[in-house]
């Protein structure tokens, strides 16, 4: 009884752990793939084998020297964390009013936003160009900016999903001693909000961050572009294509991004499943 | 007696204060305000009065003008002594665009006008029941404090009153007009043509061949793509969670992997990987003596590739949400079933799954609709290729927003795209209307 118990046991374990293994190899293989091209000499997609025989860190040098790769950098963090910051702000004021507050009209809006919220970006892309070109913003970083963090409210609900679980009686409280609403909002409900802010401003983060579409229709110059476009730009460019470099931007781009994802996963899950749980 | 009959007209001065205050403020914005003696109101409404008289007398006509018939005088040639001469004329998009800018400011300057003459009436009657009135300082805090939900939700609003509905708006215009390439403006001039784009669209056997392919595909791949994701990231997360594997937080690490790579740039790692000539997947399937697949180059393996490939990117989110389920059911109730002698599969059936389908369902059909639209993984990874004779501007793995971006971008159908935008946001925003309205977030959120 016990030892067919404990032979079930096993098999479903040695089972359990080929599936994992299995799908794990898939995972992380072509992470590893891009990693050990981005080390590989010469400039073919095609590699002996996956560990390159020769260890070179030209690629990388070569980016630099190429592309201004450095400023693209720096205009990438520049558009993401600025758009990030407002565009924070604006899902999260936007998640905690629809939350807290009943008003006129409340419900409609809430489904408007939701529908939205599923047109994609580009679909409008006409009409955001001559807009961004009436207020002289073409190739600029402040178009994208704007647009992202104008972009970011439609995406409320998980943050009021989130606000919805706050106790009312502690902001009610709150309001009969005398504090005003903002200072509610940053004094009382903010601080515990921890796992929300960090969802909020690691979606707003990485968004702007891997966006190529609209960046690439607004931002022409060379010196203007993002880490997105000019990767995108370097994959499709047909007259250079040099698979190993393109790998040593991936690689470079995707590291703290990935990094930051790994390292937050306990507020990505909660953020994620902060929908679900409600049902 | 004197000061009686002035007391009395005192009083019938001011019964009439709310109607001449609405009178005045109906005139001038803020006339009204500062007829009952609120400056700091009364100078703000007249300050935004004079912005919305000069929108509506220097931009409005032209807008209207413009938003009607789209340009009049197009880019010629005229003869200025011996020379010809290219005079530009109307940009008929611009003039588009800049007559709905100016239409929506002016609604904004509506709601502010109909504000302005409420509030001058309700302060005029204030004033005649004898109640004095907030000075400035007080009205802002009075707003500050309870109007603070419309304050707050003003500025976000109209973000998107700019930013999303106004492009929409222009978007479903353009569906009406016969912009293509071939009469770009400024060139030439752009107009209304009705339902004509419609008309051919499904009339037209090349165009409604191609909307029809292209609509059955979107739907076999949503379906398909969902379906995996969903099952496959529901198989690895009982697997993760089951008490007799070990290292579950290095098994979820590793499987969060796929998801915590910028997603554009793991699909165009992908697509190198399925190269069908020099990619690792088919250099490996050789080494094994199989023949090379042409992973993106057939067009029924380019679809099976393009399903994997979403499996492997999105199945970690699902099975991020559904271990974060399963750990909200009680384990007594597993011990229950124990007890009555369940085994595990039907534990699973009866306990597990209908837990995570309830919680699951709403977003399993949000899904649903992303993957309808999911532009990134099917441009990125095969572009829509391989090409399809038969489509008009479209490849065999293209589904209706990619072919949409397509026809503006690549082909300059702009009014073809806009009525496929159109159609495409019909079955989207009803599913999610229908989605979202059924759900708890929106029917008892009022129960506490």
């Amino acid at each position: 009884m016990i030892n067919a118990k404990k032979i079930r046991r096993i098999t479903f374990q040695t089972f359990g752990y080929f599936i994992l293994g299995v799908t794990a190899i898939f995972c992380v293989y072509p992470a590893l793939w891009v990693l050990m091209s981005s080390f590989r000499p010469g400039d073919s997609l095609y590699g002996e084998t996956l560990i390159p025989t020769a260890f070179t860190l030209i690629h990388y040098e070569e980016l630099f020297v190429k592309y201004p790769f450095i400023q693209w950098y720096g205009n990438t963090l520049k558009i993401s964390i600025l758009s990030m910051m407002i565009g924070t702000m604006l899902v999260l004021m936007t998640g905690y009013v629809l939350s807290m507050f009943r008003f006129k009209g409340r419900k409609n809006l809430m489904s408007t936003l939701l529908v939205l919220g599923l047109f994609p970006g580009f679909m409008s892309m006409i009409a955001i160009y001559v807009l961004l070109n009436q207020m002289n913003l073409l190739n600029t970083h402040a178009a994208v900016i704007i647009v992202s963090a104008a972009g970011a409210p439609l995406f409320f609900l998980y943050s009021k999903s989130y606000f919805d679980t706050i106790p009312r009686s502690l902001i009610e409280a709150a309001r009969i001693d005398g504090a005003g609403h903002l200072g509610i909002f940053f004094g009382i409900v903010m601080p515990l909000s921890k796992p929300l802010l960090v969802f909020a401003v690691l979606m707003n983060f990485t968004g702007p961050f891997t966006d190529f579409i609209f960046s690439k229709l607004v931002l022409r110059t060379s010196e203007k572009k993002t880490l997105a476009v000019g990767l995108y730009d370097m994959m499709t460019d047909k007259t250079k294509s040099q698979f190993t470099m393109f790998a040593a931007g991936c690689v470079l781009i995707a590291v703290p991004i990935t990094l930051l994802f790994l390292f937050l996963q306990r507020y990505l899950i909660e953020g994620l499943t902060s929908g679900a749980e409600k049902g | 007696m004197r000061q009686l009959s002035i007391e009395k007209r005192l009083q019938h001065d001011m019964r009439q204060h709310s109607k001449k205050s609405a009178i005045l403020s109906i005139l001038i914005m803020g006339l009204g305000q500062l007829h009952n003696r609120q400056y700091g109101k009364g100078f703000l409404f007249l300050g935004l009065y004079s912005i919305g008289l000069y929108l509506a007398l220097a931009k409005l006509p032209r807008a209207i003008w413009g938003l009607v018939t789209m340009g009049e005088t197009e880019t010629q040639l005229i003869k200025v002594g011996k020379l010809y001469k290219q005079v530009t004329g109307d940009h008929s998009i611009y003039l588009l665009v800049e007559g709905l800018i100016t239409v929506f400011l002016m609604i904004v300057m509506v709601c502010m006008y109909l504000l302005n003459v409420k509030d001058a009436y309700r302060c005029g009657k204030l004033l005649e029941k004898g109640v004095r009135l907030n000075t400035f300082v007080q009205t802002l805090k009075y707003v500050a404090d309870y109007r603070f939900p419309h304050l707050a939700i003003s500025i976000p609003m109209l973000g998107i009153l700019f930013f999303t509905v106004m492009p929409i708006v222009f978007m479903i215009l353009l569906a009406f007009t016969n912009f293509t390439k071939s009469n770009m403006p400024p060139a030439n001039l752009v107009d209304w043509n009705g339902l004509g784009a419609f008309r051919d669209i499904f009339r037209l056997q090349a165009w409604s061949h191609t909307f029809y392919g292209v609509t059955l595909w979107t739907f076999i791949w949503a379906f398909f793509a969902t379906c995996t994701c969903f099952f496959g990231g529901f198989a690895i997360a009982l697997l993760v969670q089951h008490k007799d594997i070990r290292y579950k937080k290095l098994w979820r690490t590793i499987f969060i992997l796929p998801y915590a790579i910028p997603m554009f740039v793991s699909t165009l790692i992908l697509r190198n990987v399925f190269n069908g000539q020099f990619g690792p997947v088919n250099q490996y399937l050789s080494l094994m003596g199989i023949s090379k697949i042409p992973w993106l180059s057939d067009p029924a393996w380019a679809k099976v590739t393009i399903i994997l490939v979403n499996l492997l990117l999105g199945f970690p989110v699902i099975m991020v949400m559904i271990i974060g389920i399963l750990s909200t059911i009680p384990g007594d109730m597993y011990e229950a079933a124990d007890m009555d002698g369940a085994n595990g599969f039907q534990k699973l059936r009866l306990i597990t799954f209908p837990v995570v389908m309830h919680a699951m369902t709403p977003l399993v059909i949000m899904q649903f609709v992303g993957n309808m639209n999911n532009f990134n993984i099917i441009y990125l990874l095969t572009g829509g290729n391989p090409v399809n004779g038969d489509y008009r501007f479209a490849g065999h793995t293209d589904i209706l927003i990619t072919w949409l971006y397509k026809l503006s971008m690549d082909q300059g159908q702009y009014n073809f795209a806009s009525v496929i935008g159109i159609f495409i946001f019909i079955i989207l925003a009803a599913f999610a209307v229908w989605n979202v309205r059924r759900t708890k977030a929106f029917k008892e959120e009022d129960a506490f």
